[in-house]
C-alpha cells in the first residue's frame, strides 16, 4: 500500500510538468495560435532557472527566470506569426530547434555546477494522514499550484469575461476585430503568458525534479505538453487529468519492471502517443464534434483589415 | 525606398555574399598554418619552432566523446585521464577531443577528420564506435585506434575496457552494511554484460557481509538520461531498496536518493558533491594509467594491435574514493581489505560456488571464473530479482 | 515608425533575394557570437563554409550529409506546396530504415548487389505505410496531419527501440541493441572508391529533375499547387482534395523512407537505435529556405549540410561546442520567415502622427492603414 501511495506521489510529480506547460499552450491554442517551439522554449527556461538558482541560491526567483525566458521566446514567436503572419508551424519548429541549440551552448558552465539542497515540502498535519499524507501532500508547491492553476484557468475560459474574448478570438478573429477587439494585442499577451508558463515548467524541471542542468533534459516533454493540449480536447480539467496520465506512465513503467512485470518498456513509453492519436481520430471524426471542441482558428492567418 | 532601388539592394546583398565568399575562400588558402597551432582545444603548448635542437615532432592524440565533457561521469572521467595525459607527456603530445559525437554514421567522419588533422592515435570511448573505428582503421594503416569496451580489433586497432565490477563489488560490500531494509537498488542502463555482471558483483559484495540482502533492478534503455534516471531511482525507493546502485552516468539516482534521505553511490567519477548526506562513496574509474600506458607505447614504437586490455584495481584503473564518514569503520575497514586484496591478486570476485537467481549453479565451488566467461555474463546471481532484458539471448 | 504595407504583388526580387538575407543576418549573428567567444571570425566562418567544401573528401562528406536532407526536403516542399503539413517525416525515416533493414537482414551469403534494389524499394514502401496511416486518419476522421504524423515520430522511434533491443537484437552482439552488420552485397555501392558518397546521391539529383517536372509540367502537379494556394478556386475546378492529400502524403512518405533506407544500408550497415538523426526535421527548414523549389532544396540541403559538419569541425579545430548547429539552424529559419514578410510586404517609414494628409487632388486618404492594432 506504501509503495502505491509513492507512485501516486510520483505521478502527480511527473503530471506537474506536463500539467503546467500543456496549459501554457493551451492558452495559446484557444487564441487560435500554435506554438510548437515548446520545446525549445522549455529547455532554455530550464537553464535560465538553473543558472540563476545557481547564482542566487533562490528557488523563486529561479521559476521567475524561467518564466521571463520562456516569454521572451514567445513573444519573438509572437510577433512573427501575429504581425508577420509567418508560418506558425515553421516558425514554431525554428523556435524549438533553436532553444534546443542555444540552451545547451548556454548551459556548458553549467553542467559541473550542483544546487543547494532542495527543500522538502510538507503539509503540516495532512501529510501524516495515512496513505493520502504520503500520496498528496508531501508535494513542492508547484504541484498544488498546478491544480490551481487548473481551477483558475477553467474559470478564466467559461466564467470570465476576458476568457470569452480569448475564446471568441480563437474561434473567429475575424469577428472579434470587427467588434473592435485589438485581436492581435491579446493574441500576443496570450502567447507571452502560454510562454511564461511553459518557461516555469521548463524551471521546475532542471530546480527540483532532477536538479541539475544538461543539455536536452526536457527530453520530449515540451511535443508531449503539445499532444496533451489535443488529447484533453482543450480543456483545463482534461489537461490536467491527462497529464498525470501520461506522467504516470513512466513511473508505472519502472515500477512494473521492479516488480517482475516484463513488458517490453518501448511499448509502454508510446502510450501516451498512440492514446493522443485515438483522441484525435475520436474527437475530429464529426464535422460538428471537432468545431464544438477544437478553437476553429488555429494555425490560421489573422489579416486584419483584409 | 522604392521598389526597384529595393530590387537593386538585394542585388548588392547578394554580389556581396558571394564576395565575402570569395574573400573567404582566399583568407583560407593563406591562412594555412599548421592548423593544430590555433586549436584552443588542445591546452598543451605545441613544440615551438625556436627550439634549437631538432625536436620530435609532437605526438597528436585525439578523443572521440560520446556525451559532453561536463557530465560529471563517464566522460568525464575520460576527458580527466586526457588531462593526464598532457601533464605526463608535456610538449611531447598535443590533445584534442570531439564531444558528443554520435554512435552512428557521423562517428566515421568523425575519426576520418581526426587522422587527416595528423593525429596518429585516436580514443573512441564508447562501444558504439567498434564498426565506424574498425573502417577506418581498415583504410588508414598508420594511425593507431584505441577502443574502449568493444570487441573487435585490427592490426592498428585494439580494445581496453575498465574492470568496473571491481568497483560494483566494492560498493556492494558498503552497500550490503549500510541497508537497514536488506533491499538494495539498481538503476541499470543498457542491459549488456559488462552492465549485468555490475549488477551481480554489486550484490555479491553486498552478499559477503548481508546474506539476507536482494537487489532489484530497473533499466533505463539509456546511458544518461537525467530525468529518466531520477524516475527510475524513485521507483526503486518506493519498492524499499534504501541503498542504490547506478550504472547510468549522471547523479540524478544520487541526488534523489539524498531527497529522499536514503543512501546511494557516485558512478564513474567522483560524484560526493552532488549530494554529500546520500553518498556513501563513488566508484570511479581512472582510465589515466592506460592512457599514459598507450601513450608511451605508441612514443616508444612498442604499441600493438589485435590485444585488449582489461585493468582493474590492480593497475590503478579502479577504485573506491570518498568513503562517507558514515560508514563505520569496520566496514569501512573491510573494504579496504578487499582493496588491498584485488590489488595483489590475492581476492577474487568471482569463484564458485555462485548460483544464479534461477537456482543453477554456474560456478562449481572454488572455480575462478576467466575473463571469457566473465565477458559473457547473460545471468542474474541469486539474490537480484527478476529477468535479465531479452532472455539474455 | 516602422510600417508593412502589403505590395500589389509578391516580389520576385525577394522571392531569391530572402533567402539570401536571412542567411547573411545569421552569418553576421554568427560572426558576433564568434567574437563574442573570444574566437576568430574569419576562422569561425571558414570552418562552416570553406572547410566542408575543401577536398575530394570533404566534398564527398557534404554529398552524403545533404543527401537524405534533400531526399526528404523533396517529398515535402511537394506536401507543403499542397498545403498539407507533414511534420513526422522523422518518423517516416525511422520506419524506412526499418522496412530496408528487414529486406537487408534476408541477405545470405550468395546474394548478388541487386538486393540493393529491394532494400531501398522497401525503405520506400516503410516510410509510404507510416505516411499512409496520417492520411487514412486525415482522409477518414479529419485529423489534423500535424499532430498525428507528430505522435507517430515517436511512435516510430519505439518500434525501432523494440526490435533492435529485441527479436532483431544481434545473437553475437554482446546484448547490445543492435542488429548485425549488414552484408556486403547490400550496402549501396559507393561512387568513387575511398570515398563515402554513394549512389544515393545520383538517385537524389535524379529525383529532384522527376519533382521538378511534376510540380512545373504536369497536370497533377499544378493540381497540388492550386489546392494548396487556394483551395476554394481547386475545388471549384473540381481538382480532388483527397487525392492531393494521398498523393503529398505517400511522396513525402516515401521520399523519407528513401533516405532512411539509404542511411541504414549506406553508411550506417546496420540498425540501431541511433538511426534517427533529426533529418526529418532538419528537411522541413531545408524545404522552406529552399523556397519549396526542387532546384532550390538543392542549395539548402548543402548549406544545411555545412552547418552540421561545420558544427563538428568547430568543435575540433576551434574548440566551440556543438551545440552551435542548432542554434544556427534554428536562427536561419527565423530570419527567413521573417524575410519572407518582404515578399509580399514593404516597409515604410511613417510619421508618428500622421495628421491630415497633404491636399493633393490625386491622394487617397490613409484610413485603411490605421486600425486600433499596435
Amino acid at each position: 500500500m506504501e509503495s502505491f501511495a509513492l507512485l501516486l506521489a510520483a505521478t502527480f510529480n511527473a503530471g506537474t510538468v506536463l500539467a503546467i506547460a500543456a496549459l501554457g499552450l493551451l492558452i495559446n491554442e484557444r487564441a487560435g495560435i500554435v506554438n510548437l517551439g515548446a520545446e525549445g522554449l522549455m529547455l532554455v527556461a530550464a537553464i535560465a532557472g538553473y543558472a540563476t538558482a545557481v547564482h542566487t541560491g533562490n528557488d523563486w526567483l529561479a521559476f521567475g527566470a524561467g518564466a521571463a525566458a520562456g516569454a521572451l521566446l514567445a513573444a519573438a514567436f509572437g510577433v512573427l506569426v501575429i504581425w508577420l503572419n509567418t508560418n506558425q508551424y515553421a516558425t514554431g519548429l525554428a523556435l524549438s530547434l533553436f532553444g534546443v541549440g542555444f540552451s545547451a551552448f548556454a548551459g556548458i558552465k553549467y553542467t559541473q555546477e550542483k544546487l543547494t539542497e532542495r527543500p522538502h515540502f510538507e503539509v503540516p498535519f495532512l501529510a501524516d494522514i495515512p496513505f493520502i499524507g504520503p500520496a498528496v501532500f508531501k508535494q513542492h508547491p508547484m504541484v498544488y499550484f498546478a491544480v490551481l492553476l487548473t481551477i483558475g484557468l477553467a474559470w478564466f475560459f467559461y466564467r470570465s469575461r476576458a476568457g470569452l474574448v480569448l475564446r471568441a478570438i480563437g474561434e473567429s478573429p475575424e469577428s472579434a476585430h470587427a467588434l473592435g477587439y485589438p485581436v492581435r494585442r491579446i493574441r500576443l499577451i496570450a502567447v507571452m503568458v502560454g510562454g511564461a508558463l511553459c518557461g516555469v515548467a521548463g524551471a521546475y524541471i532542471s530546480v527540483i525534479y532532477t536538479p541539475l542542468w544538461v543539455e536536452g533534459m526536457i527530453a520530449g516533454k515540451g511535443w508531449i505538453a503539445l499532444a496533451l493540449t489535443t488529447f484533453a480536447t482543450w480543456r483545463p480539467a482534461r489537461v490536467l487529468l491527462g497529464a498525470y496520465l501520461f506522467g504516470g506512465v513512466t513511473m508505472l513503467q519502472f515500477h512494473l519492471q521492479g516488480e517482475g512485470v516484463q513488458v517490453p518498456s518501448q511499448f509502454l513509453t508510446m502510450l501516451p502517443y498512440v492514446a493522443t492519436i485515438v483522441v484525435l481520430v475520436l474527437i475530429s471524426r464529426n464535422a460538428n464534434f471537432i468545431k464544438v471542441n477544437m478553437p476553429a482558428s488555429i494555425g490560421k492567418p489573422f489579416f486584419p483589415g483584409s | 525606398m522604392t521598389s526597384s532601388s529595393k530590387r537593386s539592394l538585394m542585388k548588392l546583398a547578394g554580389w556581396s555574399a558571394l564576395a565575402a565568399t570569395a574573400a573567404l575562400v582566399g583568407c583560407g588558402k593563406k591562412e594555412e598554418t599548421p592548423p593544430a597551432a590555433a586549436a584552443p582545444a588542445s591546452a598543451a603548448p605545441v613544440a615551438a619552432a625556436s627550439a634549437p635542437a631538432a625536436k620530435p615532432e609532437p605526438l597528436k592524440i585525439a578523443f572521440a566523446y560520446v556525451g559532453p565533457v561536463g557530465d560529471g561521469g563517464w566522460t568525464f572521467a575520460h576527458d580527466n585521464a586526457r588531462k593526464a595525459v598532457e601533464k605526463e607527456f608535456g610538449d611531447k603530445v598535443v590533445t584534442s577531443f570531439v564531444e558528443k559525437v554520435p554512435e552512428a554514421a557521423d562517428a566515421e567522419r568523425v575519426f576520418r577528420d581526426m587522422a587527416s588533422q595528423g593525429n596518429k592515435l585516436i580514443f573512441g570511448t564508447t562501444f558504439g564506435y567498434m564498426e565506424p573505428m574498425l573502417k577506418v582503421a581498415a583504410d588508414l594503416k598508420d594511425v593507431k585506434f584505441e577502443h574502449a569496451t568493444g570487441y573487435k580489433q585490427a592490426d592498428n586497432m585494439r580494445t581496453y575496457d575498465s574492470r568496473t565490477y571491481e568497483g560494483a563489488y566494492m560498493a556492494g560490500v558498503i552497500a550490503g552494511g549500510m541497508t537497514k531494509s536488506n533491499t538494495l537498488g539498481v538503476v541499470g542502463s543498457i542491459p549488456i554484460p559488462e552492465v549485468i555482471r555490475n549488477i551481480n558483483s554489486f550484490t555479491l559484495g553486498a552478499q559477503s557481509v548481508n546474506p539476507k540482502v536482494k537487489t532489484k533492478v530497473v533499466w533505463v534503455n539509456e546511458w544518461f538520461n537525467p530525468p529518466k534516471e531520477t524516475e527510475a531511482a524513485q521507483s526503486l525507493l518506493n519498492g524499499g531498496a534504501d541503498v542504490l546502485f547506478q550504472n547510468t552516468d549522471s547523479s540524478a539516482v544520487l541526488q534523489t536518493a539524498g531527497k529522499a534521505k536514503k543512501y546511494a553511490f557516485g558512478w564513474d567519477s567522483d560524484m560526493s558533491a552532488y549530494s554529500p548526506e546520500a553518498h556513501l562513496a563513488s566508484s570511479v574509474i581512472n582510465w589515466g594509467p592506460y592512457y599514459i600506458k598507450a601513450t608511451k607505447d605508441a612514443l616508444e614504437g612498442t604499441w600493438k594491435g589485435n590485444e585488449g586490455s582489461w585493468w582493474g584495481v590492480k593497475e590503478g584503473a579502479i577504485d573506491i574514493v570518498s568513503i562517507s564518514d558514515k560508514v563505520p569503520a569496520e566496514l569501512k575497514a573491510k573494504v579496504e581489505s578487499v582493496k588491498a586484496g584485488l590489488k595483489d591478486g590475492s581476492y577474487v570476485i568471482w569463484k564458485g560456488p555462485i548460483a544464479d537467481n534461477a537456482g543453477k549453479e554456474v560456478l562449481k565451488k572454488d572455480e575462478v571464473a576467466d575473463d571469457k566467461w566473465l565477458g559473457g555474463v547473460k545471468f542474474y546471481v541469486k539474490g537480484v530479482e527478476g529477468k535479465v532484458p531479452g532472455d539474455g539471448k | 515608425m516602422l510600417k508593412l504595407e502589403a505590395r500589389p504583388a509578391p516580389s520576385k526580387a525577394m522571392s531569391i533575394g530572402s533567402p539570401l538575407l536571412a542567411l547573411a543576418i545569421t552569418v553576421v549573428i554568427g560572426v558576433l557570437l564568434f567574437v563574442a567567444l573570444g574566437k576568430d571570425p574569419v576562422r569561425g566562418l571558414q570552418v562552416f563554409f570553406v572547410e566542408p567544401v575543401k577536398s575530394a573528401y570533404a566534398l564527398s562528406e557534404l554529398a552524403m550529409k545533404a543527401t537524405p536532407l534533400l531526399l526528404i526536403a523533396l517529398g515535402l516542399s511537394v506536401c507543403f506546396r499542397s498545403n498539407v503539413w507533414n511534420i513526422g517525416a522523422e518518423g517516416q525515416f525511422i520506419v524506412g530504415a526499418i522496412f530496408a533493414s528487414g529486406v537487408a537482414m534476408q541477405a545470405g551469403p550468395g546474394t548478388g548487389g541487386w538486393i540493393v534494389i529491394p532494400v531501398l524499394l522497401a525503405g520506400v514502401l516503410g516510410g509510404m505505410v507510416w505516411a499512409g496511416i496520417v492520411a487514412l486518419l486525415r482522409d477518414r476522421f479529419n485529423a489534423s496531419e500535424i499532430l498525428v504524423s507528430l505522435m507517430l515520430v515517436y511512435v516510430a522511434d519505439m518500434v525501432l527501440g523494440y526490435l533492435v533491443y529485441g527479436p532483431w537484437k544481434d545473437p553475437a552482439g554482446y546484448n547490445f541493441p543492435q542488429t548485425i552488420t549488414f552484408l556486403k552485397s547490400t550496402q549501396v555501392p559507393r561512387l568513387v572508391q575511398g570515398f563515402r558518397v554513394n549512389v544515393g546521391v545520383l538517385v537524389a539529383l535524379g529525383l529532384v529533375v522527376a519533382f521538378w517536372v511534376l510540380l512545373f509540367r504536369t497536370y497533377a502537379g499544378f493540381q497540388l499547387q492550386v489546392g494548396g494556394l487556394a483551395p476554394a478556386a481547386a475545388r471549384y475546378a473540381g481538382f480532388s482534395s483527397r487525392k492531393a492529400l494521398w498523393t503529398a502524403l505517400m511522396l513525402s512518405g516515401g521520399m523519407a523512407g528513401l533516405a532512411g533506407g539509404l542511411e541504414a544500408a549506406g553508411p550506417l550497415g546496420q540498425l540501431t537505435p541511433h538511426v534517427p538523426a533529426g533529418y526529418g526535421f532538419a528537411a522541413i527548414i531545408v524545404a522552406f529556405v529552399g523556397r519549396l523549389h526542387p532546384v532550390g532544396v538543392v542549395f539548402s540541403a548543402i548549406l544545411m549540410s555545412m552547418f552540421y559538419i561545420g558544427g563538428e569541425l568547430a568543435q575540433s579545430r576551434l574548440g566551440l561546442p556543438k551545440s552551435l548547429t542548432g542554434v544556427f539552424q534554428g536562427l536561419l529559419l527565423f530570419t527567413l520567415l521573417a524575410c519572407d514578410t518582404l515578399i509580399h510586404y514593404r516597409i515604410r517609414w511613417r510619421a508618428a502622427h500622421v495628421h491630415a494628409p497633404k491636399p493633393t487632388p490625386v491622394s487617397t486618404p490613409t484610413p485603411a492603414t490605421t486600425p486600433k492594432e499596435a
